[in-house]
């Protein structure tokens, strides 16, 4: 008789007390899961749920009994009988300057999410002279018709380096340069990404949180102010190039493909897809010239 | 692995020759991992591929790889990048992304082939160091200002990074004596010491010029400590260190023998790695024991990996320390070459071995997980912890990071029995403690003194203050200014914490009523800003912003009063929130500047 390993993971269950309240986890599972099952929204940058955390941004931060400093929530793992605070003002207090210097160092104005939390922690960014403030200023980077790099509204999350490398493409195309403030998401020596190792899958494009990277098409509407969100419908398909089967949200605006993306919660695809699938849409509204 | 795409510029044949002949004589016997599953494949142009762990590839060749094309062609152009990337098979952003991360490595052709890196830190900036730039950069000089070099005692310093040739430190420097080093001269350091050897223990071999030789060494009881180890079992010399009260000198003084028996308890392969990244501003002692006793660290190494079980030794030195460098590799050589080093040391049936690897500019990696990254090829951005480097430490395995003076003091444990040595100093505070003596002080250098010394009673051994003076950095940039009526409180790290301020790494840095403050806490913040590594916002944002109030309440006018307000805003989040202990202290000498009134007005 042949018998058949079948894999099972077999995962304890540990009791985290957040904001006093008693929260059951799997062991393994971080202080955000904790949090979130607690019912605690907690602001994320660097954090996605299909990118390792690699807990740069520290906006996640929460009191842990017993530690000197702040810990991340998302990829602290929790153990049994930690006891997490959310509420408290030194909580509140840091994440609301974290806000502030992500606000005053990048333009995060297309994200609606830091936008929200940048009012709700109560930021006060007037209190920034302008005029003595460094920010991220560089220029816009055109170099296909397929996606644009905007790295004055870059956090530096490292979220397209994690995509771009071990969590989904292995194409090493781009990863973190220079050091300190200067960081910058770069290739290497800064060459085009015609030139360097990149493929175009745009798994990059998908886990931007601050639209740093963005299709050309949005790209285009939004500086002919024709960017309209609101008018557009998304509609889920299926790839049609190959047969891994991947899902693909086609987001529409004026009977125009304008963005393509996958649902990052999707098992074949967390997200990510190729090339074809990402930006090779053209065929679908090949309309005869007027 | 991933497949390894360059684009269409190709090195020169120097370059490819640089690349070659380094991955080549990368020190393959010595490092062993069969524990962990196959050794490193060094035999010929062979690459290890498919995915494995870090640790079967020859990634941790790169910072290694990367200095000596540096110092064969001077700069690391694209072709020499791509070289590098298909050799290592290291992606090419990869490559490039660590090697910007690094000071010393630049990617243009610089204007002259030697580049002159001027220190323009705290102890060097007090004494004319600006002046000497702007001389040497006047004459056409390839010129960078630097972060401390490590020679507070002798400021000015500059280092000479040669191309082709060995790199040089220059102290005391003038325009003529860094144009001399230019031309190859060489000169040898003096022991910065002016304590007399009865009065030294750790340091008291400092005087002794023969002791940089294995023979020397020995004669004047060099290897005694290991004997003395090799006699007990390795957990009765863990016991001893611990019962010794040893704690890190390196800032953090966290107890080494807590440290040790974690190791020591995690199963192999386990790593003792050395930090001998001495990178806060006015920190020189383990610099001076590094160039004048070098096998006392190699001995205390030993009988640290007998004591844990780790086979493998490193020591992380700073790039800018060409002479311990040079002083560690032949003691390693030498040390290997008499089988104190190897499969069978001295014949006592354990395997140890040292592997010395190069900074290249970068004040993070001194922080202890920063620098196993920089160690394995990756950029110095310190790990988040738990989990600690006890468990997952050096590729992802057990390991013990010490400072040098941390490890010389094993030797002393040995020679003296735990609790023997436990009983010098204070309860808290056991041992000796180098203390680094610069800025305005009659006789600058390193001091031992027992723990328990007062402040007072160290800076009179160095001859008193010259001047008025009017503070005291103590600690470094890491650290915090005091005044004079500290002058009574002992130096220990009881006292200290009670009153307020750090010991660290040991900086006693002297500063009297003519020292321009604003300009002086600003180079401090500047500091911070471009040694951040950047990887969290709190520290890459909070350095910056830190800087810009101190800019606008100097050169604006700024109220004192708001932006006192943003600064504690801003020392708070990096305090709470920041990965590493930049973050935690990059605050600290800037808000004590203020609250002593050296800064802003009176508060």
């Amino acid at each position: 008789m042949t018998f058949v390993d079948i894999p099972v993971e077999i995962r304890s269950k540990v009791t985290v007390s957040v904001d006093g309240e008693a929260v059951e986890v799997l062991e393994g599972d971080t202080i955000l899961d904790a949090c979130t099952k607690a019912g605690k929204i907690t602001p994320t940058v660097c954090y996605g749920p299909t990118v390792t955390p690699v807990n740069a941004c520290r906006v996640c931060v929460v009191e842990l009994e017993g530690a000197r400093t702040l810990v991340p929530s998302c990829s602290r793992p929790a153990e049994e009988g930690m006891v997490v605070k959310t509420d408290t003002e030194r909580v509140t207090n840091n994440r609301k300057m974290v806000l502030e210097f992500l606000a005053t160092s990048s333009d995060v104005s297309q994200s609606e999410e830091i936008q929200g939390w940048l009012g709700e922690y109560g930021a006060d960014l007037d209190r920034y002279d302008p005029a003595t403030t460094e920010r991220m200023t560089d220029e816009v980077k055109i170099e296909d018709d397929l996606y644009i790099r905007a790295y004055d509204r870059c956090v530096l999350c490292y979220k397209c380096v994690e995509a771009c490398g071990e969590d989904a493409q292995w194409t090493f195309a781009i990863a973190m340069s220079g050091r300190g403030f200067n960081n910058r998401i770069s290739t290497e020596f800064d060459v085009t990404l015609p030139d360097s190792a990149c493929v175009y899958c745009g798994n990059c494009v998908a886990v931007c949180p601050t639209n740093a990277l963005q299709f050309k098409t949005e790209f285009d509407l939004r500086k002919m102010g024709d960017w309209r969100p609101e008018d557009q419908t998304v509609t889920r398909t299926v790839c049609s190039y190959c047969g891994v089967g991947c899902n693909l949200d086609l987001h529409v605006q004026d009977n125009s493909i304008v963005k393509v993306d996958s649902p990052m919660d999707h098992s074949i695809t967390s997200g990510n897809l190729c090339v074809k699938g990402r930006f090779g849409y053209q065929y679908v509204q090949n309309r005869p010239a007027e | 692995m991933p497949e390894i795409a360059v684009t269409a510029a190709t090195a020169t044949d120097e370059e490819r020759n640089a690349v070659a002949d380094s991955v080549l004589l990368q020190n393959p016997g010595q490092i062993s991992f069969e524990a962990a599953g196959p050794a490193l494949t060094f035999d010929g142009d062979r690459v290890a591929r498919g995915g494995q762990e870090r640790i079967f590839n020859r990634r941790h060749l790169l910072l290694p790889v990367l200095h000596d094309v540096r110092d064969a062609i001077g700069w690391l152009s694209e072709g020499a990048i791509n070289e590098i990337s298909t050799t290592l098979q290291v992606p090419p952003a990869e490559v490039y992304g660590v090697a910007s991360f690094y000071e010393l490595f630049t990617f243009e052709a610089p204007s002259a082939p030697d580049a002159l890196h001027v220190c323009d830190d705290t102890a060097c900036r007090i004494k004319g160091a600006n002046e000497l730039k702007g001389e040497l950069s006047a004459d056409g000089h390839n010129v960078h200002g630097s972060p401390c070099l490590g020679l507070c005692e002798q400021a000015p310093a500059v280092f000479v990074q040669r191309t082709g040739e060995a790199h040089v430190s220059v102290r005391s420097a003038t325009k003529e004596s860094v144009e001399a080093a230019l031309g190859g001269a060489m000169t040898n350091p003096v022991a910065p010491v002016p304590q007399s050897s009865e009065d030294l223990t750790l340091l008291r071999r400092v005087h002794d010029a023969a002791a940089v030789d294995y023979d020397g060494y020995v004669a004047t009881g060099g290897y005694e400590a290991l004997a003395k180890a090799v006699a007990m079992s390795p957990a009765e010399v863990v016991t001893h260190v611990g019962n010794a009260g040893l704690t890190g000198r390196g800032g953090a003084a966290f107890p080494t023998g807590f440290k040790w028996s974690a190791v020591a308890g995690e199963p192999g392969p386990r790593h003792l790695v050395i930090n001998a990244d001495e990178s806060e501003p006015g920190t020189f002692k383990d610099r001076v024991i590094m160039e004048h006793d070098p096998y006392s660290l190699i001995e205390a190494m030993t009988i640290g990996g007998y004591a844990m079980g780790a086979e493998q030794g490193w020591i992380y030195i700073r790039g800018e320390y060409p002479e311990a460098t040079r002083q560690l590799k032949s003691a390693i050589a030498e040390a290997r070459s008499k089988g104190m080093l190897g499969d069978n040391v001295g014949g006592h049936n354990f395997r140890f071995d040292i592997e010395l690897r190069l900074g290249a500019g970068a004040y993070i990696c001194g922080e202890e997980t920063a620098l196993l990254n920089s160690i394995e090829g990756y950029r110095g951005e310190p790990r988040n912890k738990p989990p600690f480097p006890t468990t997952h430490g050096l590729f992802g395995q057990p390991t013990a990071i010490n400072n040098v003076e941390t490890m010389v003091n094993v030797n002393q444990i040995m020679l003296l029995g735990g609790d023997e040595y436990a009983a010098i100093g204070t309860e808290k505070s056991t041992g000796t403690k180098l203390f680094c003596l610069s800025g305005h002080v009659a006789n600058p250098g390193v001091y031992e003194v027992t723990y328990g010394a007062t402040l007072r009673e160290v800076i009179d051994l160095a001859g008193g203050a010259t001047g008025n003076l009017k503070s005291i950095l103590m600690g470094g940039a890491a650290g915090s200014f005091i005044s004079t009526d500290m002058l009574d409180v002992p130096l220990t790290i009881e006292d200290s914490r009670e009153n307020g301020f750090s010991l660290g790494s040991g900086v006693v840095m002297l500063l009297n009523d003519t020292v321009d403050y604003d300009d002086f806490v600003a180079r401090i913040a500047q500091f911070f800003r471009e040694e951040s590594c950047g990887q969290c916002v709190p520290c890459r944002v909070g350095t910056v912003r830190q800087g810009e109030s101190l800019l606008r309440i100097r050169e604006k006018g700024a109220p004192i009063e708001t932006e006192r307000k943003m600064l504690d805003d801003f020392a708070m989040v990096m305090k709470d929130s920041s990965i590493c202990g930049l973050g935690h202290t990059a605050s600290g000498a800037i808000l004590s500047a203020i609250d002593l009134g050296l800064i802003g007005g009176q508060p």
